[in-house]
């Protein structure tokens, strides 16, 4: 009986061993055809979707910790467009939070394939990773408590304004104030409800922030007619789902299920869906109209990065 | 994992600006030092006061100095630096309130400073009161015995030996105070914790970022443990305690 064993699992190995330099010898032509994420997908049987846990609406989480929002629908768009292409009815998904420290590092190490949140698509990233055509678009503007009269940048000289530490924010009200000569003390709050915090207790007469987020923060505090979102436009954000660098095929997947949306007008549907009607958890609407800008990018799809629509400054 | 690396990051202009990503990390460094140098000195003679008080034989100061350790030991750090930084002014009236919040200079360090040097007083103050009773009653007797008024018993005979005694684990909150000292970022303090987030935001190069960071953290706290083993030396009484050299 032993010996027998042991012939089966010799004779096993060299099987093995002849199995493996067929697929050696199979690869290349195998990976013509698929490569890249495609190709790890195909291979682990599962993608990894990186979601937000409070980027309202773009990508949250719901009463029972499931993630949903704008991006989300999306995403899972494209992840079935993924199934079909590879003919993989039973792919697993499987859903990874992520914060705005540790995104980029995760999706080029390979921990999520598709990170679908709030990611601003800007130069600098574009040297870790690549992104999908834009779907959304943020300003960055000032919310404001109605009653201190305040409706520009100008008028917050020498006074002190919020924003979130770690965010392009913080650089942004620095170039502003060195281009306009305006002189305001920065405070900082470590995450965006923090720094509206600062408004709400008076530490700060305005928060410097994404103009969604803000509305997003006015909508859920105690006293939403209390705070008005006002001034100046200091940046405009293309908004996008990001994925792995240098990997054409995979972005191709994404930015033509995108494309696919927008003209087929199921994207105006789904932003309708999220920013202009009531939403989980609380049943608010957002009453976020589109941008002009997001519209021209519905005619005219682009990944450009936040630099492109900045220029003129 | 193809992270594109890119140590000469430091010397690159930052965004918005035409400093450096180094400069930011050396405020960074700065203010840390700061903080953490202010505490300590609030944190050494409040919690020398309190760990001392805690001995003496009457029963009241004693029961409100443990009453003190026990509120800040008890409570995270970071929830005691919001309530200071949050709470505690609310209690103001409001236009001093108004001033505190609005118009008080530096208002993140000196809050920071403050919360930091308080928490780490009642730690101090636990191991004073360790060293303090390690001691055997006799010394306290035999001072007393002498003449010695009990402040004279404290100066002369009780308190040189503790202090003594407790610099190994001074020297560990030493340490600490660097390192806790970065949660002063949440409530607004540009130390390095804070520089390093703005700098992986603006230069998303998180991982030289977060390397360079953790090595200035290394040096701050090596250096200090380096100055205490040198107090540790220059003070030391030979043979009195059972050091092996």
């Amino acid at each position: 009986m032993k010996h027998g064993k042991e012939k089966i699992m010799k004779h096993g190995s060299r099987l093995l061993l002849v199995l493996f330099a067929g697929w050696l010898a199979a690869t290349p032509a195998f990976a013509e055809e698929i490569v890249g994420t495609l190709k790890k997908v195909k291979e682990s049987g599962t993608i990894t979707m990186g979601i937000r846990e409070s980027s309202y609406p773009l990508s949250y989480l719901d009463d029972n910790q499931r993630p949903i929002g704008y991006h989300i629908d999306v995403c899972n768009e494209i992840v079935a467009a993924v199934k079909n292409q590879l003919k993989m009815s039973d792919l697993k998904v499987e859903h990874q939070p992520v914060t705005s420290q540790n995104r980029i590092p995760l999706v080029s190490n390979g921990t999520v394939d598709i990170e679908c949140g709030s990611t601003t698509n800007n130069e600098a990233r574009q040297k870790q990773v690549a992104f999908a055509l834009t779907t959304f678009v943020t300003n960055v503007r000032m919310a404001v408590k109605k009653a201190s009269g305040i409706t520009s940048l100008s008028q917050l000289h020498g006074k002190p304004v919020a924003t979130t530490s770690g965010t392009t924010s913080v650089q942004l009200m620095r170039a502003h104030e060195k281009g306009n000569h305006i002189d305001f003390k920065e405070v900082y709050g470590k995450d965006h409800a923090d720094s509206f915090l600062l408004l709400e207790t008076d530490r700060a007469v305005a928060f410097v922030m994404d103009d969604n987020l803000l509305a997003g923060l006015i909508t859920s505090s105690k006293k939403p007619q209390d705070y008005a979102i006002v001034g100046e436009v200091l940046n405009i954000e293309p908004i996008a789902i990001m994925v792995r660098k240098d990997d054409p095929a995979f972005k191709k997947v994404a930015d033509d299920t995108i494309r696919g949306l927008e003209k087929s007008g199921e994207l105006e549907k789904l932003y309708t869906k999220w920013f202009l009607s009531p939403i989980p958890p609380k049943n608010v609407n957002m009453n976020f109209a589109m941008s002009e800008t997001l519209k021209e990018l519905i005619k005219n799809p682009s990944d450009a990065s936040a630099e492109a629509y900045n220029k003129k400054k | 994992m193809n992270y594109h690396w890119n140590w000469g990051i430091f010397l690159e202009t930052i965004k918005a600006g035409d400093e450096t990503y180094l400069s930011w990390l050396i405020t960074g460094l700065g203010w840390t030092v700061a903080v953490s140098l202010c505490s300590w000195m609030i944190a050494l003679v409040l919690g020398s006061l309190v760990g001392t008080a805690r001995t003496m034989p009457h029963r009241w100061v004693a029961r409100i100095c443990n009453g003190y350790v026990e509120l800040f030991r008890n409570i995270p750090l970071l929830v005691q630096m919001f309530l200071w930084f949050f709470v505690a002014p609310e209690f103001l009236p409001r236009d001093l309130s108004l001033w505190v919040k609005q118009e008080m200079p530096a208002k993140e360090f000196v809050t920071a400073t403050i919360c930091l040097g308080l928490f780490t007083s009642a730690r101090i103050a636990e191991q004073v009161r360790a060293g303090i009773q390690s001691l055997s009653r006799g010394q306290r007797m035999a001072g007393l015995a002498m003449g010695f008024t009990l402040p004279q018993t404290y100066r002369y005979v009780l308190l040189p030996m503790a202090f003594r005694i407790i610099i190994p684990p001074l020297t560990s909150e030493f340490m600490n105070i660097f390192k806790n000292s970065a949660v002063a970022f949440a409530i607004g303090v540009l130390e390095l914790t804070f520089q390093a987030r703005q700098m992986q935001e603006d230069s998303e190069q998180g991982i030289e970022t977060y390397l360079a960071v953790t090595l200035l953290y290394f040096i701050c706290a090596f250096v200090a443990n380096r100055g205490m083993a040198w107090i540790e030396k220059r003070t030391r009484v030979p043979g009195y305690i059972a050091a092996a050299k």
